[in-house]
């Protein structure tokens, strides 16, 4: 089944580099996904998260205020 | 407790490079050297030590904290606290700012948060320790911590609320004393520490290229600029000094990193300290590209009377840092 995922942030580096590094992760491992990158912030404060970027995996937050490693994504694309 | 650095840099300029003791060059670069070698090992165990508090305080238990407990007063001091342990991205202060009102919080206690957020964080911390000495830092890590918790009594008491923009009035209104749903990660401290190393990691390579070029330009003036230069424009007994030292960094934006080196050398040439610690406690703490982030909450006149207070409270401390120091 297909994967939603969403990056969370207003656009900061930070963000920026969560987003390459979960793009990276679903080219590399032929994961079926969609990516989607949410940049409003009321769109935001519906996940009532408090630091960007965060990580939303099929509507659960998994990783918010950093920027996560490739092995890390891949293991959470996994489960 | 940093001689061996002294004795690395001593051997590198004097018997690798073979450059003559008392040259120019030799003892700029020696000084570089030393300098950049102490303040990215002080980096190293700050950052470190902080990501390890900041792993146990996440901000989510900082907000469930402070919206659940009635502290008598004490919560400005708390969110103050608390801002100094968790890092602090500007980009991340909206989504902040409406989960602190969302839960419940005062506004003046998450302007407490906010203020102290930035202006004490790790990296200034640590180049503070690196740069000025261990009582110059304690004295405006404390000073940082009292600006953000007056700071944020004063602007709650002028009742704020009403300059919020609508869609945050409405946030607020449906305001709840709130537990969002918070699994505390019950993890040990070893199993912490590979994520707090990535941290640590992260911040470091992202601030060494501004603490070597702040420390290079510092070098360069520290050559060039005479002794004592800036007493005649900048004496303690120059009352504008301070407020127009704060007026001009306030729109500066510029990390810690970069500034704070340049800093340590204007001071070692006469700028008096408080001027000084208000000129960066001004370029770091408030910036314009955070007001236009903060437009999304706020309306300008908020944003106005916001920075005016920190203003003032940041030109009152430098006042007093040039009475007392």
């Amino acid at each position: 089944m297909s994967k939603v995922i969403k990056v969370l942030g207003t656009g900061c580096p930070k963000c920026q580099s969560m987003t390459r590094v979960v793009k990276d992760v679903i080219s590399e491992n032929n994961i079926d996904a969609t990516l989607e990158k949410v940049e409003d912030i009321m769109e935001i404060m519906k996940y009532s998260v408090m630091s960007t970027p965060a990580l939303v995996i099929d509507d659960v937050i998994t990783i918010k205020g950093r920027i996560p490693s490739k092995d890390e994504v891949l293991e959470l694309l996994k489960s | 407790m940093f001689d061996w650095i002294q004795h690395i840099a001593d051997w590198f300029v004097y018997d690798i490079l073979n450059l003559n003791k008392g040259q120019h060059l030799a003892e700029a670069l020696n000084f570089f050297i030393y300098d950049t070698t102490k303040i990215l090992i002080l980096l190293f165990v700050i950052i470190f030590f902080m990501g390890i508090v900041n792993s146990y305080f996440p901000i989510d238990k900082v907000k469930n904290y402070l919206s659940r407990n009635k502290l008598y007063g004490l919560e400005y001091l708390m969110a103050s606290l608390f801002g100094v342990v968790t890092p602090f991205c500007s980009c991340s202060s909206v989504p902040l700012f409406i989960g602190f009102v969302r839960g419940g919080i005062p506004l003046g206690v998450t302007f407490a948060f906010l203020i102290t957020s930035p202006l004490v964080n790790e990296v200034a911390i640590g180049l503070f320790v690196g740069l000025f000495g261990l009582k110059t830092t304690i004295i405006y890590v404390v000073s940082g911590i009292l600006l953000g918790t007056i700071s944020g009594v004063i602007l709650q008491k002028l009742k704020l609320e009403s300059y919020l923009t609508p869609w945050v009035k409405e946030v607020l209104a449906n305001a709840q004393k709130d537990q969002d749903t918070f699994i505390a990660e019950k993890q040990t401290l070893n199993q912490r520490l590979p994520v707090i190393w990535d941290e640590v990691l992260k911040i470091l390579k992202g601030v060494i290229p501004y603490v070597i070029v702040g420390i290079a330009i510092g070098g360069l003036m520290h050559g060039y600029i005479p002794e004592g230069f800036f007493e005649q424009y900048m004496a303690k007994d120059n009352l504008l000094a301070v407020p127009i030292a704060t007026l001009l960094a306030v729109p500066m934006y510029s990390n810690a990193s970069g500034i704070l080196p340049v800093a340590q050398v204007l001071v070692a040439k006469g700028i008096p300290l408080g001027t000084a610690i208000a000129f960066m406690m001004g370029v770091v703490g408030l910036s314009l590209p955070e007001a236009m982030l903060l437009k999304k909450v706020m309306t300008f006149k908020l944003i106005a009377i916001f920075f005016g207070v920190v203003t003032l409270c940041i030109i009152i401390s430098g006042y007093l840092f040039n009475i007392l120091l």
